[in-house]
C-alpha cells in the first residue's frame, strides 16, 4: 500500500465555508480571552463578519464548478446558492440574536445556563442584565455545518455536516431566558429524536456503501447504473431519505417540529425554521438528483408520498392551534410538503425546472418565517412572549404597523398573489405539473386552501376582534430587529412583484456537479 | 463463518437500539439505545469494508466514533440541565409541551 497523499483543496472555492467556521473559531477564543464587557459587541460583529463574508464570496464565486478535496466537495451553481441563502438568513438571525431592546433584562438568551431553572440564582440572574454571548460561536458553527451539508458530494461528509450543524442547534434550543423548563424540554426532546434520526442516516449509509463499495455520490451513481438497483441499494436510500427528512421536519417524521419550535427561544426558532430547512432540502436535493437521479423510479414513490402527507397533516393538524408559535411550526411542515413537490419536478435527463424552484422556494419561505418569527418577539405580556392566539385579539387597534406587518407575512405563507409566497409556489407547482405530477398539484392546491383558512383566522382576530383590556404590550424594537423586519417585509413584496431577476439567477445556479 | 453472520447480528443490534429508544423511559437509557445503534453500524461498516475489499468502511468507522463522543458530551449536558431542575431522568416528566 502505497503513502497517503494529503488531498488538493480549492481554498478559493471553499471561502464561503472558511468564512463562517473562522469566525466561529475566533468566536471561541473570545470567549475565553476577552473581557465581559466587550465580548457581545465584538461577538455579533464576528458573527456577522462571517455571515456577510461567507455571502459576498458566493457571489464572487458565482459561475464555479468545482469538485474538491480528494472528491468530497461539491462546489456548483446549486451548492452556491443555497449557501447564499444561509449565510442571509444567518446574518439576519444573528441580528435577532442581538436584540436588546425589547427584552427588559436585555436578551433573549439566559445568562447562565449552568444555573438550575427555578433555583435562587437562577431568579436573581433573570432579571440581570449579564448577557449570553456564547450562542454566536453556537449559531457560526451551525452555519458552518448548514453550508456544508449543501456542498457535500460524500455520505461521510453529510453525516458529519449534519451532525456539525445538529449539536450547537440542539444546544441553542435550551437557552431561553423565560420560560426555561419549556426551553430544556425542547432540547431534549430534539437532542434524543436528532440522535435517533441520525443513526438511521448512518445504517443507510453503511448498507449504501456495502451496495457500491463507495460513498462517493458520483460512484453511488455509476454502481446503480451498471449493477442495477438491488435491495441493499434501495433500502440503504430509503434510510438515508429518513434522515434528511427529520431534517426538514417531513411527515411523518415532523412530531419534533412542533415542540421544539415552541420551546426554543423565538430567534432560534426562527434560525431553524429558515435555515435548517435550507440545508436539509440542499443534502436531499443533491442526494436524489446527484447520487439517484439516473434511479428515479426508486425514490419517486416514496417523496411523492411524504410530500402528500407532509402537506396534508401540517394543514389540518395547523387548524386546530392555539399557539402562534405552535401555529407556525405546522406551516413549516406544510411548506416542507410544497418544497417536495419541487423535488418531484427533476424532469427526464436533468432537465427539470424542479432544481431552481425548490432553491427559489427556499429562499422565499426562509424570508418570510424568519420575517412571522421576529415580530413574534415584539409582542409580550409580563412572562415573556405573548404567543397564544387569544393574546393577539384586536391587536390592529393597539399596533397597526406590527398587525399589519403579521398579515403581510401570514398572507405570503398562505400563498396570496403579490406575495413572495405565491411566486414559490407557482414555480415548485409548476415544476411538478411539467413533470407529469399533477395529482400531487391538486393535492398541494386543496392543502394549501384548508392552510389559508388559519393564516386567515390570526388575521382576523387582529383585525376583527374587540381587544382585552388586559392585552399584551408591544415592544418597540431595537435596531437590529427593525432592519430585520424591513428585508424581511422588502424581499417578500420584492420577490412577490418582481420575481423575475431571481428566478433567473436560480435557473442559472441550478447545477449540479459530482 | 459466513460473512453474512455479521450483518445479521449487526441488524439484531440496531433494531435492538431502535426499539430501546421507543419503549424506555430514561433519557439516559433512551440515549445509550442510540450509542448501540451507532456501534451496529460501525459493526456494519467494517464488515463491508473486508466484503468490498475497500478500506473505506473502517475509515468511516472511525469518524463515527468521533461524532458519538461528540455527541455523548452534547447530550449528557442536555440530560444534566434538566434533571438538576426536575430531579428526574424520565422523558415522561418532560410533558409540557403538547398538542
Amino acid at each position: 500500500m502505497g503513502p497517503i497523499t494529503a488531498p488538493s483543496l480549492a481554498y478559493t472555492a471553499l471561502s464561503p465555508l472558511l468564512f463562517v467556521f473562522g469566525a466561529a473559531a475566533v468566536g471561541v477564543l473570545v470567549e475565553a480571552f476577552a473581557p465581559r464587557a466587550v465580548r457581545h459587541p465584538v461577538q455579533v460583529a464576528l458573527a456577522l463578519v462571517g455571515t456577510i463574508g461567507a455571502l459576498v464570496a458566493t457571489l464572487l464565486l458565482a459561475g464555479t464548478e468545482e469538485v474538491t478535496a480528494g472528491g468530497a466537495l461539491a462546489v456548483d451553481g446549486a451548492a452556491l446558492f443555497l449557501q447564499g441563502t444561509i449565510a442571509i438568513f444567518g446574518a439576519l438571525s444573528v441580528l435577532l440574536f442581538s436584540e436588546r431592546a425589547v427584552d427588559p433584562a436585555r436578551s433573549a438568551f439566559v445568562a447562565v445556563a449552568a444555573v438550575p431553572a427555578g433555583s435562587v440564582r437562577d431568579r436573581e440572574l433573570v432579571t440581570s442584565t449579564r448577557v449570553q454571548t456564547e450562542v454566536y460561536p453556537l449559531a457560526s458553527f451551525a452555519l458552518g455545518g448548514m453550508m456544508l451539508f449543501t456542498a457535500s458530494n460524500d455520505l461521510l461528509i453529510m453525516f458529519v455536516a449534519l451532525e456539525v450543524l445538529s449539536l450547537p442547534l440542539y444546544l441553542l434550543c435550551g437557552l431561553a431566558r423565560r420560560r426555561r423548563l419549556l426551553s430544556q424540554e425542547a432540547a431534549v426532546k430534539y437532542f434524543l429524536l436528532g440522535a435517533f434520526a441520525s443513526a438511521f442516516f448512518l445504517y443507510g449509509l453503511a448498507l449504501v456503501y456495502g451496495a457500491t463499495g463507495s460513498v462517493q455520490l458520483s460512484a453511488i451513481r455509476d454502481a446503480g447504473v451498471t449493477e442495477g438497483g438491488g435491495t441493499l441499494l434501495v433500502l440503504g436510500m430509503a434510510l438515508l431519505v429518513v434522515g434528511l427528512m427529520f431534517k426538514a421536519s417531513v411527515a411523518p417524521f415532523h412530531t419534533w417540529t412542533p415542540d421544539v419550535y415552541q420551546g426554543a427561544p423565538t430567534a432560534v426558532t426562527a434560525f431553524m425554521a429558515a435555515a435548517t430547512k435550507v440545508a436539509a432540502f440542499g443534502a436531499v436535493l443533491r442526494l436524489l438528483y446527484v447520487a439517484f437521479g439516473t434511479a428515479e423510479w426508486t425514490w419517486r414513490p416514496l417523496v411523492y408520498g411524504l410530500a402528500i402527507v407532509s402537506m396534508l397533516v401540517g394543514a389540518v393538524l395547523g387548524l386546530t392551534q392555539t399557539d402562534l408559535k405552535r401555529m407556525l411550526a405546522y406551516s413549516s411542515i406544510a411548506h416542507a410538503g410544497f418544497l417536495l413537490t419541487g423535488v418531484i419536478g427533476l424532469g427526464p435527463g436533468d432537465s427539470g425546472y424542479g432544481l431552481a424552484a425548490t432553491m427559489f422556494y427556499l429562499l422565499t419561505y426562509g424570508l418570510t418565517t424568519l420575517g412571522a418569527f421576529a415580530l413574534l418577539t415584539l409582542v409580550r405580556d409580563g412572562d415573556g412572549e405573548a404567543t397564544h392566539l387569544s393574546q393577539w385579539a384586536g391587536l390592529a387597534q393597539r399596533s397597526p404597523v406590527v398587525a399589519a406587518l403579521m398579515a403581510f407575512f401570514l398572507l405570503a405563507l398562505a400563498g396570496i398573489p403579490l406575495t413572495s409566497g405565491f411566486t414559490g409556489k407557482f414555480a415548485v407547482f409548476r415544476a411538478a405539473i411539467e413533470d407529469g405530477a399533477w395529482p400531487l398539484v391538486v393535492i398541494g392546491l386543496v392543502a394549501s386552501a384548508i392552510a389559508a383558512f388559519y393564516y386567515l383566522r390570526v388575521v382576523v382576530l387582529m383585525y376583527f376582534s374587540p381587544a382585552a383590556p388586559d392585552g399584551p404590550t408591544v415592544g418597540v424594537p431595537g435596531l437590529p430587529t427593525t432592519i430585520v423586519l424591513a428585508i424581511t417585509a422588502a424581499a417578500t413584496l420584492v420577490l412577490g412583484i418582481l420575481p423575475g431577476a431571481v428566478l433567473d439567477l436560480a435557473q442559472s445556479a441550478a447545477v449540479l456537479v459530482g | 463463518m459466513s460473512i453474512n453472520n455479521y450483518l445479521v447480528l449487526a441488524a439484531v443490534l440496531f433494531t435492538i437500539g431502535a426499539v430501546g429508544v421507543l419503549v424506555r423511559r430514561n433519557a439516559i437509557v433512551v440515549f445509550m439505545c442510540v450509542e448501540l445503534m451507532l456501534n451496529s453500524v460501525n459493526l456494519t461498516l467494517v464488515t463491508f469494508a473486508r466484503t468490498t475489499g475497500t478500506l473505506d468502511g473502517q475509515l468511516i468507522a472511525f469518524f463515527v466514533m468521533v461524532v458519538a463522543a461528540a455527541e455523548v458530551v452534547v447530550g449528557l449536558a442536555i440530560i444534566m440541565s434538566v434533571y438538576r431542575t426536575r430531579r428526574s431522568a424520565s422523558v415522561d416528566d418532560v410533558n409540557l409541551l403538547k398538542y
